[in-house]
């Protein structure tokens, strides 16, 4: 069976990453797909995945009663959604929906957790990862904030 | 620096505060607050060449005059066409004038990007908003020298799907298979598919070569500071990336200091800088 390896070890989010880390990760992910509309998160609900974005594009959406949901950003190709698995009480703040067809890899939590726990170094490694990618996202949602282009 | 030129023509007029009067063409709607003019000469003259980047001084008469930048085709000849969003007293009267109604026109002023030196080089345009409207000449040029350049690659963000500038012509654009278009807006609600997020986001993943790419950026200020680190993280240099600063200006030719930028006036030296001849002053709040 062809495993998911090569495609964890060529993604952007894991490129550098030691080989007996991958051969750790692989043994939490699956591969998947998604139609375009299809959610992969809905808001409130348990967050025991992250997804590792292969191709296709997703919405970060939140949900507003009154005008209906409203992208927040979008991702793609090389970006990774998720890391609400990383922070008790582990549940999810945004929906996120496949905007068109969409292969990732989906990485299990709950496994990684456990991992991460017996091997600090891997454990140090993602977060290390995880912590760039959230200062992105929030230099990017302060310059939304600026509205940039009044 | 990039050419800080006050044309021959312009230099050798009687009086360079002196508009010439133009008629207006056409008009159109692009946005809810953007609109785009035609002008040809009202006593026919000579066919108006500048270079891309270029502005010119608009005096709706009775109203006052603004500096506006060309966002035509500096290779097509034909009228002069100018892209304004309505802003205050001057844009707002500008926006009712009618085909048949005359225009103050002078210049054209200022610098302009680097479209020649840029030659054998990636070309990255990055605009945000009406920002769009001063680089489409260069983007027209380069188009028109395609063979000329590497990859070509337009990063354009918007507030909202709404607001987008020249839509049509996007689309068309996008549909190229020698220039890579990417647009995405802060906000979107409903039925918009595209990208989300502020225009800096794309700058990692676009597909042009940081170490062999020229950047002109052009939009808000703010926009652009974001704009030129995010290019400097991908490896773009300040020497290779080049901007517009927007500045006040009245006699638009050097003489008033009315746009003083730091130790430079934007009508002459400007309004397209390199980055790295600004960078020290660029983002002072006392600049
Ligand atoms: C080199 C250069 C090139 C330029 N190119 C372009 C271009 O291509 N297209 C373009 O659209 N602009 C361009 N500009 C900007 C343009 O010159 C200004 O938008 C214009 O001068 C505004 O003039 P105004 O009389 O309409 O506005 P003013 O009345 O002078 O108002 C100026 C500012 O005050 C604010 N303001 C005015 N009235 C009100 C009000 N009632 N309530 C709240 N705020 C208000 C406006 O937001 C505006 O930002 C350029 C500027 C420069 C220096």
């Amino acid at each position: 069976m062809e495993t998911l390896e090569p495609y964890l070890a060529e993604h952007p989010f894991f490129r550098g990453m030691a080989k007996r880390h991958i051969e750790l990760i692989v043994g939490c992910a699956s591969n998947v797909r998604f139609d375009a509309g299809q959610y992969l998160d809905k808001e409130g609900e348990e967050a025991n995945r992250f997804w590792i974005i292969r191709h296709g594009r997703i919405a970060i959406e939140i949900f507003n009663p009154t005008t209906g949901p409203i992208t927040i950003q979008t991702v793609g190709e090389g970006d990774v959604a998720g890391w609400s698995w990383l922070f008790p009480p582990y549940v999810h703040h945004f929906d996120t929906r496949a905007l068109e067809l969409t292969r990732a890899i989906a990485l299990d939590g709950k496994c990684l957790r456990t991992k991460c726990e017996n091997d600090h170094e891997l454990g140090y490694e993602l977060f290390k990862r995880f912590a760039q990618i959230m200062e992105q996202r929030i230099e990017a949602t302060r310059m939304q904030l600026l509205d940039l282009y009044k | 620096m990039t050419t800080s030129t006050v044309p021959a023509h312009v230099e050798h007029r009687a009086n360079p505060m002196q508009p010439q009067p133009f008629r207006v063409r056409k008009v159109q709607n692009d946005t809810h607050d953007t609109f785009t003019m035609n002008l040809t000469p009202v006593d026919g003259g000579a066919e108006f060449k500048f270079q891309p980047g270029q502005f010119n001084m608009l005096y709706v008469f009775g109203v006052g005059e603004v500096p506006i930048s060309i966002s035509g085709d500096p290779t097509a000849g034909g009228p002069l066409v100018h892209t304004t969003r309505a802003v205050g007293t001057v844009t707002k009267a500008m926006r009712k004038l009618k085909v048949g109604d005359t225009i103050g026109v002078r210049g054209p002023y200022g610098s302009a990007w680097p479209v020649e030196e840029a030659k054998g080089s990636d070309i990255v345009i990055v605009a945000g908003g009406i920002g769009l409207a001063p680089l489409r000449p260069s983007l027209y040029y380069v188009l028109r020298h395609r063979h000329d350049y590497g990859k070509v690659v337009l990063l354009y963000g918007t507030r909202t799907p709404s607001d987008i500038l020249y839509r049509k012509e996007i689309e068309g654009w996008r549909s190229r298979f020698d220039l890579e278009v990417y647009v995405t807006v802060d906000r979107a609600i409903g039925a918009w598919h595209g990208n989300v997020g502020v225009v800096t986001n794309l700058i990692p993943k676009a597909p042009f070569d940081p170490l062999n790419a020229v950047a002109m950026v052009c939009g808000p200020e703010v926009m652009m500071r974001f704009t030129a680190l995010a290019l400097q993280k991908r490896g773009v240099t300040p020497g290779r990336t080049y901007l517009t600063m927007e500045r006040n200006m009245k006699c638009a030719v050097g003489f008033c200091g009315h746009c003083q930028f730091g130790p430079t006036f934007a009508c002459k030296d400007g309004p397209v800088y390199r980055y790295d001849k600004i960078r020290w002053f660029f983002g002072k709040r006392e600049v």
